[in-house]
C-alpha cells in the first residue's frame, strides 16, 4: 500500500516535470513565458499551503503576508543595501520562519473560524505595514526589485542566455528556472508528506484528540507545518519578486490570501498535482475572461462559486474520481 | 493653569473620537449580528455578508436618484438584499450540504465576487454619494461635533438590537431558529421545518446589513467594494465577540469601533486597521472563543 503511494506520487512528478519541460514546445511569445513563470512560482507557494490547508487541516487566510514578506524582504535587502539575491531569499526565508513559530505557537491552538480570523488577521498586520513603511517599501506604490543574480551572473526576462549550447531568451530561462524550482518544491512536499512528520500531520486532520491521545505531539506539528508553508511562501515571494522586477503591497495582500486558498481548495486540498492544477485554473481564468471585459468578475465569481457547489473536494480529486468510477464500471460489464 | 486650559480641549477630542468610534462600532455591530445569525443557524461564516450592505446603500442611492421616494427607496432596496439573503441560501449554500467548512468559505467569497461584479455591471465603479437623512447641520456636544446622521445610525441600531431580541425571546420563528441552531435534528424532531429556518437566518442576516449599509451610507459614501472591508470588520467583531454570541457581537463592534477611532485620533490613521486586526489577535490569545463565545465540550 506504502509503495502504491509513493509509486503514484512519483507518477506525478513525472507527470509534472513531462509538463513543464514540454511546454516551451507549445508556447514562444514572451506574454505566455511570464504568465507560465508567474503561475509556476506561485503554484510553489501554493504547494506549501497545501501541506498546512490540505494534509493538516489546518486554515490559513493570511498565508499571502508570508508570500509579500519573503518578496520585500529581498527586495529591500538586494535594492537598499546591495545583498546579492541568493542570500537575502535564504535569509528572507530563515526571518519568515521565524515569525511564522512565534506567530504559529499562539495561533494554532485556535480552532475553525477563529484559527481563519487570526492568520486573516496576521496576513492583513504584514500588508498594512508593507503599505506605511514608505521609506523602506515605497508604500502603496510599490518598489522597483533588481534582476535576480547568481555569483554576479544575472538572470534577466529581458537578457539572452546559452544553455548547452542552445540559445535561449531570458522568458525561457526565467521559465525553466521557475519549473525547476516547482519541481523541487512539490518533491521536497512529497517526501515530506511520506515521511513520519507526514504521517503525524494526516492524523492531525484526522482527529486531533485521537492523534494526541497516541502519543502525537500534536501542538508541534502544528506548529512546523506552518512554518515549512510560511518558508514555501516566502521562498516563491523572493523569486517572484526578481522575476517581476517590481513589486506592490498587493502581493501580501488579503485578496491574494484568498486566491492562494481558493487555488488549493479548487483544485483539490491534499492533491499536490490538484492544488499545482487550481494555481493554472486560476491564474489562466482572469485572461480568458478578460475578453468579456466589464462582465470578468460576474464570471468569475459564478464560476468559482459553481465549481465549489458541484465539486466540493476540488477539481481533480473529483475527476480522478470520476474516471475511477468509469473504469470499475465498464471492468464490471466485461466480467 | 495651562493644564486647565488644555483639558477642556483634550475632553472634547476624546469626545470626538468617542462620538466616531461609536458610530462606525454600531454599524460593526449589526455587520457582525448578520454573522452571528447566519453562523448560529448553520455554521457558516458567511463572507458575502458585506455585500448586503453594498447592496442596500447603491439601491437606495440609485431609486433615489431615479425620483423613488426616499423612505419608498429604502423598503425596496431592503427588500431586494432579502431576496438576495434568500437566493444565497437556497442556490449557493443549500446545494453544498456535503462541503466543508473551507469550502463553503469559498462558496460565500465566490457568491461575493459575483454580487459585487453584478453591482459593478449596474451600477458602475464611481462612489455615490448619499445625503444625510436629516440635514447637514452637525450638533455640538460640550466642544465635540456630532454629524446628525450618527445619532441616525445609534437610533436605527438600537431598534434592530430591539426588535432581534424580541424577535428570538417572544416570537415562535425566533425561538425556532434558536431551537435549530442549538440542535438541528432535535429541531426537526419537533417539527421545527429546519431548511426554512436557514433560509430565514440568511434573510434576516441581510435585511440587517441591507438597513446598516444603508443608514451608514451617507458617512462613508458608497461604492461597489465597498462590501469588502465592512464584511471583514464585521467578522472581527463577530470574532472578538465570541461567533455566535449575539452580546458578544454588538459588544464587539462597538468595542472595535471604538479602539479604532482612538487608535486613528491618537495613534496613526495609517494604522488603525492594524490596530483593529492586533485587537482580534490579543483577545483571541487569552479568550480562544472570544470575549462571549460559548464553552463548548468536544465529543469525539
Amino acid at each position: 500500500m506504502i509503495v502504491k503511494l509513493s509509486e503514484f506520487r512519483l507518477k506525478g512528478l513525472v507527470f509534472l516535470a513531462i509538463v513543464v519541460f514540454a511546454l516551451p514546445l507549445f508556447i514562444s511569445n514572451p506574454f505566455h513565458y511570464s504568465l507560465a513563470t508567474q503561475i509556476a512560482l506561485i503554484a510553489g507557494a501554493v504547494v506549501g499551503l497545501n501541506l498546512l490547508v490540505g494534509f493538516a487541516g489546518q486554515i490559513s487566510l493570511g498565508h499571502a503576508g508570508f508570500f509579500g514578506l519573503g518578496a520585500y524582504f529581498s527586495a529591500i535587502m538586494t535594492s537598499h543595501y546591495g545583498w546579492s539575491a541568493i542570500p537575502a531569499l535564504i535569509v528572507g526565508a530563515f526571518g519568515v520562519g521565524i515569525i511564522a513559530w512565534v506567530v504559529g505557537r499562539p495561533i494554532l491552538r485556535l480552532k475553525g473560524h477563529y484559527l481563519s480570523m487570526a492568520t486573516l488577521a496576521v496576513g492583513f498586520i504584514i500588508a498594512i505595514i508593507l503599505n506605511n513603511e514608505r521609506e523602506m517599501t515605497g508604500g502603496p506604490d510599490g518598489m522597483p526589485v533588481p534582476a535576480f543574480d547568481v555569483f554576479g551572473w544575472e538572470l534577466s526576462p529581458f537578457g539572452q542566455y546559452s544553455l548547452f549550447g542552445m540559445d535561449i531568451s531570458g522568458d525561457l530561462a526565467w521559465y525553466l528556472f521557475a519549473g525547476v524550482v516547482l519541481l523541487v518544491a512539490v518533491w521536497l512536499a512529497q517526501n515530506l508528506i511520506d515521511s513520519p512528520i507526514g504521517r503525524a500531520l494526516r492524523s492531525v486532520h484526522g482527529s486531533e484528540v485521537a492523534a494526541s491521545v497516541v502519543g502525537v505531539n500534536t501542538t508541534k506539528y502544528k506548529s512546523l507545518v506552518f512554518v515549512i508553508s510560511a518558508v514555501y511562501a516566502s521562498v516563491m515571494g523572493a523569486l517572484y519578486a526578481h522575476f517581476q522586477g517590481f513589486i506592490t503591497p498587493a502581493v501580501a495582500g488579503f485578496e491574494f490570501s484568498i486566491l492562494l486558498i481558493t487555488m488549493v481548495v479548487l483544485g483539490g486540498m491534499g492533491s499536490t498535482i490538484g492544488v499545482i492544477i487550481g494555481a493554472v485554473v486560476l491564474e489562466l481564468l482572469p485572461q480568458v475572461l478578460a475578453d468579456f471585459q466589464e462582465f470578468e468578475m460576474v464570471l468569475f465569481g459564478l464560476i468559482l462559486m459553481l465549481t465549489m457547489i458541484f465539486m466540493p473536494k476540488g477539481l481533480l480529486p473529483t475527476v480522478a474520481n470520476f474516471l475511477a468510477k468509469r473504469r470499475s464500471k465498464s471492468a464490471g460489464g466485461d466480467a | 493653569m495651562a493644564a486647565a486650559r488644555a483639558d477642556p480641549i483634550m475632553f472634547s477630542e476624546f469626545l470626538q473620537y468617542l462620538f466616531t468610534g461609536i458610530t462606525i462600532g454600531a454599524i460593526y455591530a449589526l455587520i457582525a449580528l448578520g454573522f452571528t445569525l447566519i453562523y448560529n443557524a448553520s455554521h457558516v461564516i458567511n463572507f458575502a455578508q458585506g455585500e448586503f450592505l453594498m447592496i442596500g446603500g447603491m439601491a437606495t442611492v440609485s431609486l433615489t436618484a431615479m425620483g423613488v421616494p426616499m423612505l419608498l427607496a429604502i423598503v425596496l432596496a431592503v427588500a431586494l438584499a432579502g431576496l438576495m439573503g434568500i437566493a444565497l441560501q437556497r442556490l449557493a449554500i443549500a446545494p453544498a450540504k456535503d462541503a466543508n467548512v473551507v469550502t463553503l468559505i469559498i462558496i460565500t467569497i465566490g457568491a461575493s465576487i459575483f454580487i459585487r461584479g453584478l453591482a459593478q455591471l449596474v451600477w458602475g465603479k464611481k462612489y455615490h454619494v448619499m445625503p444625510n437623512f436629516s440635514g447637514d447641520e452637525p450638533i455640538e456636544v460640550f466642544g465635540a461635533v456630532l454629524n446628525s446622521q450618527s445619532l441616525w445610525v445609534l437610533g436605527v441600531g438600537a431598534v434592530l438590537v430591539a426588535v432581534l431580541v424580541y424577535f428570538f425571546t417572544r416570537t415562535m420563528t425566533g425561538k425556532a431558529i434558536l431551537a435549530t441552531s442549538m440542535n438541528k435534528d432535535a429541531a426537526r424532531l419537533v417539527g421545527i421545518r429546519t431548511q426554512m429556518v436557514l433560509m430565514l437566518a440568511f434573510m434576516v442576516s441581510a435585511l440587517l446589513g441591507s438597513i446598516a449599509g444603508i443608514v451608514v451610507a451617507p458617512i462613508t459614501f458608497t461604492s461597489y467594494d465597498i462590501g469588502i472591508i465592512l464584511g471583514l470588520k464585521g467578522f472581527v467583531a463577530a470574532a472578538i465577540g465570541g461567533l455566535g454570541s449575539g452580546v458578544g457581537a454588538v459588544v464587539g463592534g462597538l468595542a472595535l469601533g471604538v479602539v479604532e477611532a482612538m487608535a486613528a485620533g491618537y495613534l496613526s490613521s495609517d494604522y488603525k486597521d492594524a490596530v483593529a486586526f492586533s485587537m482580534i489577535l490579543l483577545v483571541l490569545f487569552f479568550m480562544p472563543r472570544g470575549l462571549f463565545g460559548a464553552k463548548v465540550v468536544e465529543r469525539v
